[in-house]
């Protein structure tokens, strides 16, 4: 016993320490330092700091740019959630039932996951100033015949859009990957109890697809929500006049242009309780329909 | 029955025609570069549509000399493909002993690192720069490869952990220790080639992670030699806004490595980010 435990420990060291180390400084030292920060009005350089209190935290519930960019955030998210998933599940459904050149188009609609965002952005933007623009001039339809990123309402939708654009062929593998765990008998025997496909959808294939809509829902909704690298490509950071500015954009600017690093900490760990959150109710909602089902 | 098979080809047809419309859509802006970075800056301002006039490779050159391509790609294969290496040596071993050695340590130890996944990066984003910029650490490859390792752990180790659990016998290591093996010659001569359908998953993921990410490069690397793709994607765009067609070069030379490993590696990759996205 005694030599097994000796064992043991000299294989934690091999094996398990340097990264659990690495780990430690990269992330849980941070994050506590993090939490130190918040109540210091320590200003990025130096050494010099003072203790404050909830000084900063104050700051941020009366930081009305951090809450109508929170909004934002989250109504970009909910779009981006909903249309995504929607165009991916039905374009998931028409590729398993049965159509030549599935291989073809999973590997075409995949394509744009892997452009990073800073590369996407900017193509998009050649796109909305030109290749719309020109389209919208010729055939005269006056939606297009504007620049889409230098008005607000329309450069939030352009957000939308890009991102939709680039995530439904990824949620798109993950619903093809749920159809085809579909037994095919149950698709007979729909089919010969006289169901149209409309009603197999929606009353045999739904219910079945509900764990791929979970990991879906959550892995579009944990990337919208911190979109950063798309927000400072597409629009700048902000463009136009500031109405496009993301909740993650906001807490860089607050701490490295505005240099209030205090407030700006306090702002990402307001972030991070609401991911927090997101991801207690989808591992809730995750463990409550396994039980169901 | 006839009458019903035409309408079945029919069907079949239409949505043929109605997703190889939205393909077309989705490869739109892919077109658009494509057929620009050719033309020179009155061509593409006059009409974006028009194929090139001639092919002419001076937009390349512009862009290479502009963004340092060769150095800024050395830059980007450098640091993802040491980073990727190494987040796989470190995490599949530590995941191996979680795995193998089921006290209370490792119990505690594996749920800081599962519940440590759920922190966003802009939560430990300004105590990192804080931190490593106080030690005079930043602006180095090497740190950023050092923050990768940390930062990609515990996802690894967590799908490397639930593999090895369900897919590794643990007949086969305790043959290897009677034929002799130490624990680290078990490791690597029997564990780890068993884990390779993990690993290469774990590869994909990361790379494309690494190779595309721009916000933690952009606090690490400040020297304009170290820039990876991204980096000097997002310069060559602060600096230059006019001229059309060496931008859309630089585009399409940051883009047409990614596709090109793409298509010889799709089957692999797809497979990948599936199982990735499904695990975690």
């Amino acid at each position: 016993m005694e030599s097994k435990r000796k064992t043991s420990w000299s294989k934690f060291a091999i094996f398990a320490l340097p990264t659990l180390l690495i780990f430690c400084t990269v992330i849980i030292v941070p994050f506590f330092h993090g939490i130190f920060l918040t109540f210091t009005d320590w200003n990025g350089i130096g050494s010099t700091f003072h203790f404050v209190g909830f000084k900063n935290y104050l700051y941020v519930l009366k930081d009305k740019v951090f809450w109508s960019d929170m909004l934002l955030t989250l109504r970009y998210s909910l779009f981006t959630v909903l249309l995504s998933n929607l165009i991916a599940f039905l374009l998931a459904y028409a590729l398993s039932t049965g159509i030549r050149g599935k291989r073809f188009f999973s590997v075409g609609f995949f394509t744009p996951n892997l452009i990073g965002g800073i590369v996407m952005g900017y193509i998009w933007v050649f796109v909305f100033q030109h290749i719309l623009v020109k389209v919208g001039t010729d055939l005269k339809i006056p939606l297009l015949s504007t620049n889409w990123l230098s008005e607000p309402d329309k450069a939030f939708w352009a957000l939308v859009i890009v991102s939709v654009w680039q995530s439904v062929g990824f949620l798109m593998l993950i619903y093809v990957a749920g159809f085809t765990g579909i037994p095919q008998e149950l698709l007979e025997a729909a089919s010969i109890d006289g169901s149209n496909s409309f009603q197999t959808l929606r009353h045999v294939v739904t219910p079945l697809m509900v764990s791929s809509f979970i990991i879906c829902v959550f892995i579009s909704l944990s990337r919208s929500f911190m979109v950063y690298d798309l927000n400072l490509s597409l629009t700048n950071g902000g463009d136009p006049y500031n109405t496009t500015e993301m909740v993650a954009m906001h807490v860089y600017v607050k701490a490295f242009s505005a240099l209030k690093y205090g407030a700006g900490q306090a702002e990402a760990i307001v972030l991070f309780l609401i991911v927090a959150i997101i991801s207690g109710l989808q591992v809730y909602f995750s463990k409550k329909l396994e039980v169901e089902s | 029955m006839d009458h019903y098979a035409g309408k079945n080809v029919f069907a079949k047809v239409l949505k043929f025609v109605v997703l190889a419309i939205l393909l077309l859509f989705v490869m739109m802006p892919f077109i658009a570069v494509l057929l620009n970075a050719f033309k020179n800056n009155a061509d593409i301002l006059d009409n974006p549509f028009s194929l090139p006039k001639s092919l002419s490779f001076a937009n390349f050159t512009n862009a290479i000399q502009t963004m340092n391509f060769f150095h800024a790609i050395w830059n980007t294969v450098f640091i993802s493909v040491i980073s990727v290496a190494l987040v796989v040596i470190f995490s599949s071993m530590t995941a191996y002993y979680l795995a193998r050695h089921k006290g209370t340590l490792s119990k505690v130890i594996f749920m800081v690192l599962v519940v440590s996944m759920i922190i966003p990066f802009q939560a430990i984003m300004i105590p990192l720069v804080s931190i490593y910029g106080s030690l005079g650490l930043l602006n180095s490859k090497w740190i950023l490869i050092y923050l990768y390792i940390g930062s990609g752990a515990a996802m690894a180790i967590f799908m490397y952990h639930g593999f090895i659990v369900s897919d590794v016998p643990i007949a086969l290591e305790e043959a290897a220790t009677l034929d002799g093996c130490n624990s680290v010659q078990t490791f690597f001569l029997i564990v780890l080639p068993l884990l390779k359908a993990m690993t290469s998953t774990m590869v994909i993921l990361d790379l494309l992670w690494f190779w595309n990410d721009y916000l933690l490069p952009s606090l690490v690397l400040i020297n304009p030699n170290e820039r990876t793709l991204s980096l000097s994607t997002y310069a060559f765009y602060g600096s230059h806004s006019v001229d059309y067609g060496p931008l859309m070069a630089s585009l399409l030379l940051c883009v047409i490595p990614i596709i090109v490993v793409f298509l010889v590696m799709q089957k692999r990759i797809i497979s990948g980010v599936i199982a990735g996205a499904v695990k975690s």
